[in-house]
């Protein structure tokens, strides 16, 4: 079943006319995602990659049944193109730009606030790889191949370490159901706890790979998730023991800002919390084989 | 982004903050007119952008304008080193020369972009004057919290709640709303991270003032706030990061002799601790950005380059949105053209893999090829040239 994304989701790209958009939204059809339409205010009417190109998510939603969305809106529009997608009643969004002002995403986090959870979208994001779900389809920027389908989830604020770990699983002949990139902005979509609850909840995930980072309260909370709702074994690495404190590490969420905030502290907290911590991010891949009891290729 | 304590006060003052009279000065002919014109005895503040200024002698006061002429001299031009800031200091080329103030008590009021309730949250204390982080950590029960809804904005209770939870009387229950809508409307409106009023000063005729303003704001927003990009002061910032992000790098110097070029800041957290557990130490974090062009490549090793400490290069792509091609191509064409002879680990994965493997090993160049991140950084430390006997 994996999580988030379904063979038969049908999605839609915000912003496919737009080169980057396009690039991305080409691949993922190559992949097999059922991209169903995309949206671009002002070409609606035309046609993108076989696909028809819409005014407002509203009409795709109504003319092809959009259920998900994939936001390449540049930064000034992105926050607005996310409540769009959350109005027309979208079940899932996934926003990969990076530079939205943290003020647009307070804003965006109030506003999925006023709907009730029965209608109320789901959203990933932004400043993240996006969501893949190996031999599904995926709805984001990452290399598709570097992943095996299987039975651990992933997820993590950095695309390209979230990349390192499903390679060095994919080594060890282990798969993945579902890898999600949470992002690495300061105030996201969905955390570290509600993906965590979704792989808890999934048939089709045994394992979980979590791989955080330096600033912010979300490891904590996961871990404290994990601890008193999780029966699936969680390992964790966090980015950035090196890291000096108060400099901002290239995330605009990666700072060490207060207590509880560096590699650390963090590395204490869900080691506390019986989570297995793999202690260089070389031995991701190793930690996650040492707790499903998987025996090594030698 | 961080900005002088001068211009946040000049930010504030505009919207109803009270602050003391002064005037900025970049010479001591100047600041010695400006005291002139408040009148003895004044406080002349050094402008960084760091905190500890007044335990490091970046502040003074001055009774006599011999005084505020020594002071300056001694002062501009200078770096001044404080708790806050790295070794080397940062560099005083600009003085607040300001009336002085009659203290009776002072309060810290801080705002932040809370990152849990993912709200604006005011921060305050009866405890002025010491560093929130000793606050924290001395007297944690000390701190008010209180957390603004964005659809609702600062509402006047709350001002008024806080206002006696910090125990003002009279008049002051009045000014502090005055003081706390200035902080609130700045920092939504100008897109702030960071409005800090330490110490906020009620006076012997029990007026409140801001003696201190710091503000720093989300870099995100710099492309609809002109009006604060124009605050910035490159002076006060590290120029190489500068001269990086000129060029879509992002690039933050640090202490040891490893040079990174890694795409991704999780990777390149990540390549960092690996370097640390082999023994190194980084010379820095760079992140190269998604579709890197073999000329960013370039640009990126110009940057390490520019620290006199790097002794060997680590090149970690782990490619998505990148091409391991282009970053190759990027990569011999910075040893040819600066001419390298420091040792340089190539590990690449990822986006068109073999063709980047391939023209890393048909360049004919003495570049170090290594297969796994671990691999990579155990060999960028033993690569390390030995150290002069």
């Amino acid at each position: 079943m994996s999580i988030l994304i379904r063979e038969d989701t049908r999605i839609i790209v915000q912003g496919m006319s737009g080169r980057i958009g396009k690039f991305h939204a080409e691949d993922m059809i190559k992949h097999g995602t059922n991209v169903v339409g995309g949206v671009t205010p002002g070409r609606g009417g035309e046609t993108v990659l076989g696909r028809p190109i819409f005014n407002t998510v509203a009409e795709a939603v109504e003319a092809v049944g959009a259920q998900a969305s994939l936001v390449f809106v540049p930064p000034p529009g992105a926050a607005d193109a996310i409540m769009e997608a959350a109005e027309a009643g979208l079940e899932f969004a996934v926003c990969v730009t990076d530079g939205i002002p943290s003020q647009d995403m307070m804003k965006v986090k109030r506003f999925l606030r006023r709907f009730p959870a029965s209608r109320k979208m789901r959203f990933i994001g932004p400043n993240c790889a996006g969501v893949i779900s190996p031999g599904k389809g995926f709805m984001g920027i990452m290399p598709p191949a570097i992943y095996l389908p299987g039975r651990v989830g992933i997820v993590g604020r950095s695309g390209t370490l979230g990349y390192e770990a499903a390679s060095q699983m994919k080594a060890l002949g282990i798969g993945v159901s579902t890898s999600v990139g949470i992002g690495g902005d300061p105030i996201n979509g969905s955390s570290f706890r509600d993906i965590l609850e979704l792989f808890e909840n999934d048939p089709e995930t045994d394992a979980v790979m979590m791989i955080g980072e330096i600033g912010g309260p979300q490891e904590a909370e996961a871990a404290a998730y994990a601890r008193d709702h999780m029966t699936k074994p969680v390992v964790a690495y966090i980015a950035g023991l090196s890291a000096p404190k108060g400099r901002k590490m290239g995330h605009a969420g990666a700072i060490i800002s207060a207590f509880g905030e560096s590699a650390q502290e963090k590395v204490e907290i869900l080691s506390a919390a019986g989570i297995t911590v793999a202690p260089t991010p070389s031995a991701m891949g190793e930690t996650i084989a040492k707790v499903l009891g998987v025996r090594q290729a030698a | 982004m961080d900005i002088h304590e001068h211009q946040a006060k000049d930010v504030l003052g505009r919207i109803g903050m009270p602050v003391p009279r002064g005037g900025i000065a970049f010479a001591p002919e100047q600041a010695m007119h400006e005291a002139r014109k408040l009148g003895f005895p004044v406080v002349v503040k050094a402008q960084v952008h760091a905190g500890g200024r007044g335990a490091a002698g970046g502040v003074k006061l001055c009774k006599s304008e011999a005084e505020v002429s020594a002071f300056a001299l001694s002062l501009l031009g200078r770096n001044l080193v404080t708790k806050q800031t790295d070794a080397n200091g940062k560099p005083v080329h600009r003085l607040l020369v300001e009336e002085a103030t009659d203290i009776a008590k002072e309060i810290y009021l801080g705002l932040v972009l809370d990152r849990k309730s993912e709200r604006i949250m005011i921060v305050a204390s009866r405890e002025g004057g010491m560093e929130i982080e000793d606050l924290a950590e001395e007297q944690p029960d000390a701190l008010i919290r209180m957390v603004i809804d964005p659809a609702m904005g600062l509402l006047p209770f709350q001002s008024r709640e806080l206002a006696f939870k910090l125990g003002f009387t009279g008049k002051q229950v009045g000014q502090f709303a005055t003081v706390l809508r200035a902080c609130y409307r700045a920092f939504r409106d100008l897109d702030a991270t960071m409005v800090e009023i330490n110490p906020l000063v009620i006076t012997t005729a029990d007026d409140l003032i801001a003696l201190d303003a710091k503000m720093s704001f989300d870099t995100n927003a710099l492309f609809r706030r002109p009006e604060v990009a124009a605050l910035r002061d490159p002076g006060q910032e590290d120029p190489r990061e500068d001269a990086a992000a000129e060029h879509g790098l992002n690039y933050v110097g640090l202490e040891g002799d490893i040079g990174c070029i890694i795409n991704g800041a999780g990777l390149a957290m990540a390549t960092m601790d690996m370097i640390q557990l082999a023994g190194g130490q980084p010379a820095n974090f760079l992140d190269i950005g998604g579709g890197a062009s073999p000329e960013r490549v370039v640009a990126a090793f110009r940057t390490v380059l520019s620290d006199p400490n790097v002794s060997v290069i680590l090149v970690n792509i782990f490619a998505g949105i990148n091409r391991c091609d282009w970053v190759a191509a990027g990569v011999v064409q910075a040893y040819r053209e600066l001419n390298l002879s420091l040792p340089v680990v190539v590990r690449l994965a990822g986006t068109n893999v073999e063709e980047g493997r391939r023209i890393i090993n048909d360049s004919g160049l003495p570049l170090i090829s290594a297969e796994t991140l671990a691999e990579a950084a155990a060999t960028a430390v033993n690569a390390r040239p030995a150290m002069a006997a």
